[in-house]
């Protein structure tokens, strides 16, 4: 269940680059004792200017900001031509009444089945495609959606989903083998990728509403948008690691070009092809309660309406039928795939990989939903008597938390604003602009070598450009802040569960939950008890960061081979010992990835931040898609978060590329 | 090499239907794509349709929404479609067929003006009854304790006492869901007022924070509406901002007033009231006080009641009132 967080598909730079070639980073070519030197010079010399010049080069923010007034022309140009111009009378309103019937068809299939029928459907499905635990899981994930409550809307869910991942797929598919064979392809499509997955969802929204107006069908589009990198990305990457010397073999047995791809290309590619598919429907899932913004029907409603009405209850069933059927989805295709694979395929250790991670969550919901269904059983009458309602029990819990932990959140909450978040969003937005670029280029080059920190420069002057600066250096302050709380919480959690298994295996499920639950759910506990502030979007931002960083700790401290630890051991160092001078040095990797990580999702979080206080960028977004004077701000704040995420990215991009020193470090320990 | 063919398949299908239906071109108002006009007009007026009808975030809506929806329900035989919508939003369903009534619209004349005046797929349909006006508020307590609070011209002499984290520096004024009618920014800016507005995102955080201010004594400054079950539960008290005169809100970046008293009505799509229809007449009679709605929305946030059982409970109790709504 780790939907749109799979690390794979979320940082782009780090999954296109399989094998990373060791680049020589500039500051290397200084001698050693030079290094230390000239790094001290330049902080002081950052420091000495910004203390010099605060307050000045400052470019505070402007709601009337030229690009954004344009954009606002842009829109009601749009607007008016809707219905006059080609472009729409021939293109885009037939896209829309086109992916409309596809969203009618599924919907009308599936709308008028008897509940009953639909559950024995999905589990006969499961039987079929991978024998009676697919089918138990299939069964009684449905069975839980009437069990919930939710019935009607989970069906509309589905219908949505299915359609945006048809669709998805359709055109992910193709575009992906030809992206894997073809490398101008690839690196046509690699930017535009990166652009849609940092996009904040909130952003496109606005444009979505504008194009193809709310319903089913825009929905779809968004859905679609969201959903579509993962599947053209690993198809790509299956492809392009298919064996050349097999492709060699069949162009030398005469193959044209379509043969090959036919009968090399797809064939062994088809197992990590598979995991395209899983990666789409669980994105799409992921999108549900933002198609829900623009009407969408289905489960997201219920998450919307809890949320203006503060009301968990309302929107838990609804967020767990949303993970339930990513499970169920997920373990029909990953036994479907398995059941017609070809085992030892080339991608064959994925989905394995990945059904093992999926397992816990399957399990959790299993019990969930089997306990529901046996009680129910005996009750007869389906579905209206097998509701329960959990709303009570959830409210009086939430209450419960509310009241009882107040003094205790208030108190975290204000040391972290206080501590944290004020003095460096005080620093960030006094500091003079140029000294700003000139700090993020000198890192950044420091860091990930001049080509990178040229990209990064110019995504900030970009920022500045856009009339964002402002609001941006505040969402750089969240984001900094939730990047190191998400670093610390991970580490020490990464860190106990790779010692004891208990713990992992006691964690594994509550970090499932974590990733696949609508962001919305926990932010509204959250509200509760850290008030409308940024402290709020913080905690969000860290709740759905963490999940990863743990994993690739966890894995990271894992992978340190036994016999160096025994070796350590053996040489009389006592566990922290072992831990800071041997594990954490040599899962360095790990830990430079998993920051990576944590700053994109971070930023995917920034948005829903918005909703709750976190001002900045986020807020920008939402106000954009909820007030029209304020589309062009809103659009804008939505490209300079992409920039955001491309400038953080290009800045701890070259980190992880470093020859790792543990070698060194391990005889000294 | 089955996944090909298929798209190939798909592919020429694709295409084809473009090219038989291209003849014209697809306009926005055909409204293909979705179902056909409810309430189904003069031919059938017991076959009931579908009415699709917006629900805006604040429970007073959801109220008024949820009564006439069970009156539609019940008594007439129509299917109901709740959407859960922000204002502006909604108001592009009509274009679209997505949303046939918005049943409680504030002011909003930008939107009347390009929906009902310019792009013809919306018309008025009357009073709900309910007056509505947007205002500042403060506790009572805060009232009592700082006098001459509640006047504006006092606000900067109290900015200190609404610090918090989020507000750097100045006083805050607590704001609700960013969709909501607005014009904190241009308020303070104008009257040079030492406030920042601070979004906390939903009618619930207001109404948290309000009762907490209430309950631990804290201050707060925040934007508010009547009618709301929440002032029989919470003594506030209103800032008294300049006073609304014809027209000083005209331009959202001039304002430098309060707002004006709202006459809270309801807009239908073109198509729907067309239609006519059973569902159009309810609609258009459907007026009621602020009251009938405060006792509805407190049932629902205050009582345990789901929005359905809650109206439930008020039609019984008020046969009289919803009677006179239904069509003849």
């Amino acid at each position: 269940m780790t939907a749109p967080a799979a690390p794979a598909t979320v940082s782009p730079a780090l999954s296109a680059a399989p094998a990373p070639v060791v680049v020589g980073r500039p500051g290397s070519r200084l001698p050693r004792v030079a290094l230390p030197a000239a790094v001290t010079i330049a902080t002081v010399a950052t420091v000495g200017l910004y203390l010099a010049f605060r307050g000045t080069a400052t470019l505070p923010h402007d709601d009337e900001a030229a690009p954004f007034l344009f954009l606002n022309d842009v829109r009601d140009w749009v607007d008016d031509n809707r219905n006059e111009s080609p472009l729409f009378l021939y293109l885009v309103n037939y896209v829309r009444l086109f992916i409309g019937g596809v969203f009618d068809l599924f919907a009308g299939a599936l709308r008028p089945v008897d509940p009953p029928l639909l559950v024995a459907a999905a589990t006969a499905l499961g039987w079929f495609a991978g024998g009676w635990r697919t089918a138990l899981v299939a069964g009684l994930g449905f069975g839980a959606f009437g069990v919930l409550g939710v019935w009607e809307a989970s069906v509309d869910t589905l219908a949505l989903v299915l359609t945006a991942v048809l669709l998805s797929l359709l055109v992910g598919l193709p575009l992906g083998v030809w992206a894997g064979r073809v490398p101008r392809v690839r690196r046509a499509l690699t930017p535009a990728l990166d652009v849609m997955q940092i996009m904040p969802t909130f952003a496109y929204l606005g444009p979505m509403v504008l194009f193809f107006q709310i319903g089913p069908a825009s929905a779809a589009v968004a859905t679609i948008i969201y959903a579509i990198p993962p599947s053209i990305r690993i198809t790509a990457l299956a492809v392009q690691q298919v064996s050349p010397a097999a492709v060699e073999a069949s162009t030398s047995l005469g193959a044209t070009r379509w043969q090959t791809l036919l009968t090399v290309h797809l064939p062994m590619a088809r197992n990590t092809i598979v995991l395209a598919v899983g990666q789409t429907v669980m994105m799409a899932l992921s999108m549900v309660v933002f198609a829900a913004l623009i009407a969408a029907p289905g489960l997201g409603s219920a998450v919307i309406r809890g949320l203006s009405r503060a009301d968990v209850g309302v929107m838990l069933p609804a967020g767990l039928a949303i993970v339930l059927m990513g499970i169920v989805l997920d373990r029909l295709i990953m036994a479907g795939a398995r059941r017609t694979g070809h085992p030892g395929g080339p991608g064959a250790r994925r989905p394995h990989r990945s059904r093992s991670r999926y397992g816990t969550a399957a399990v959790a919901g299993l019990v969930f939903a089997g306990g529901a269904v046996l009680g129910l059983t005996a009750l007869g009458g389906f579905p209206a008597a097998f509701e329960i309602r959990i709303a009570g029990p959830v409210n009086e819990a939430v209450r419960w938390m509310q009241s009882s932990w107040y003094d205790t959140t208030e108190a975290i909450k204000n040391v972290a604003t206080e501590g944290l978040l004020n003095p460096l969003q005080t620093v960030l937005t006094t500091a003079p602009w140029w000294l700003t670029a000139a700090t993020v280029a000198a890192l950044a080059w420091r860091v990930s070598g001049v080509r990178r920190a040229l990209t990064a420069l110019g995504c900030l002057l970009a920022i500045a450009l856009l009339g964002l600066w402002e609001h941006s250096m505040e969402t750089l302050t969240t984001v900094v802040v939730a990047v190191a709380l998400t670093l610390a919480a991970g580490v020490a959690l990464g860190v106990a569960a790779a010692r004891s298994p208990r713990f992992a295996a006691l964690q594994r499920p509550l970090l499932d939950a974590a990733q696949t639950l609508p962001a919305f759910i926990y932010l509204l506990p959250a509200l509760a008890l850290f008030g409308a502030t940024r402290f709020t979007a913080v905690f969000a931002s860290v709740v759905y960061a963490v999940p990863p960083v743990v994993r690739l700790v966890e894995d990271g401290i894992r992978g340190v081979p036994p016999t160096v630890v025994e070796a350590a051991l053996a040489g009389g160092s006592t566990r922290r010992q072992l831990l800071w001078k041997v594990q954490l040095p040599m899962a360095r990797r790990a830990v430079l990835l998993a920051a990576n990580q944590g700053i994109v999702m971070t930023l995917a979080m920034v948005v829903v931040g918005g909703l709750v206080g976190a001002g900045g960028l986020g807020f920008d977004v939402v106000s954009g898609f909820s007030q029209s004077a304020d589309f062009g701000l809103g659009f804008a704040a939505g490209l300079a978060t992409v920039l955001l995420g491309i400038m953080l990215d290009r800045i701890t991009q070259g980190v992880e590329r470093r020859p790792s020193p543990p070698q060194q470090k391990m005889r000294i320990a | 090499m089955r996944i090909g063919s298929r798209v190939r398949l798909l592919a020429g299908v694709l295409t084809l239907g473009l090219a038989v239906s291209a003849c014209g071109g697809a306009r926005v108002a055909d409204g293909a794509n979705s179902p056909a006009p409810s309430g189904s007009g003069s031919g059938a007026p017991a076959a009931a349709g579908t009415v699709k009808l917006a629900v805006n975030p604040w429970v007073g809506y959801e109220a008024s929404a949820a009564v006439v929806s069970h009156l539609l329900k019940e008594n007439l035989g129509y299917t109901v479609e709740l959407k859960e919508l922000s204002e502006q939003v909604s108001w592009e369903g009509f274009e679209t067929g997505e949303v046939d009534v918005i049943l409680e619209n504030w002011g909003h004349d930008d939107l009347k003006k390009k929906f009902i005046e310019e792009k013809k797929v919306a018309v008025e349909a009357g009073s709900t009854g309910n007056k509505g006006v947007i205002g500042w508020y403060v506790p009572q307590w805060m009232a009592d304790k700082h006098p001459g609070i509640t006047d504006w011209k006092n606000l900067n002499k109290y900015a200190d006492l609404f610090k918090t984290s989020e507000s750097g520096g100045k006083g805050q004024l607590l704001f609700g869901d960013p969709s909501y009618v607005s014009n904190e920014n241009a308020i303070i800016k104008n009257l040079k007022l030492n406030y920042k507005v601070v979004t906390g995102g939903s009618e619930a955080a207001l109404i948290q924070s309000a009762t907490q201010a209430q309950e631990q004594q804290k201050p707060l400054l925040f934007y508010f509406w009547d009618p709301h079950w929440l002032f029989n539960r919470v003594k506030l008290a209103r800032v008294d901002l300049p006073p609304h005169t014809d027209g000083c809100d005209a331009d959202p970046k001039k304002v430098a007033c309060d707002y004006a008293e709202l006459d809270l009505d309801k807009i239908v799509s073109k198509r729907f009231a067309d239609g006519g229809g059973k569902a159009y007449e309810l609609i258009k009679n459907f007026t009621w006080t602020n009251e009938d709605q405060n006792s509805v929305a407190n049932d629902i946030t205050n009582n345990g009641m789901s929005a359905e059982e809650a109206a439930k409970k008020w039609v019984d109790a008020n046969p009289g009132t919803w009677q006179a709504w239904l069509p003849k």
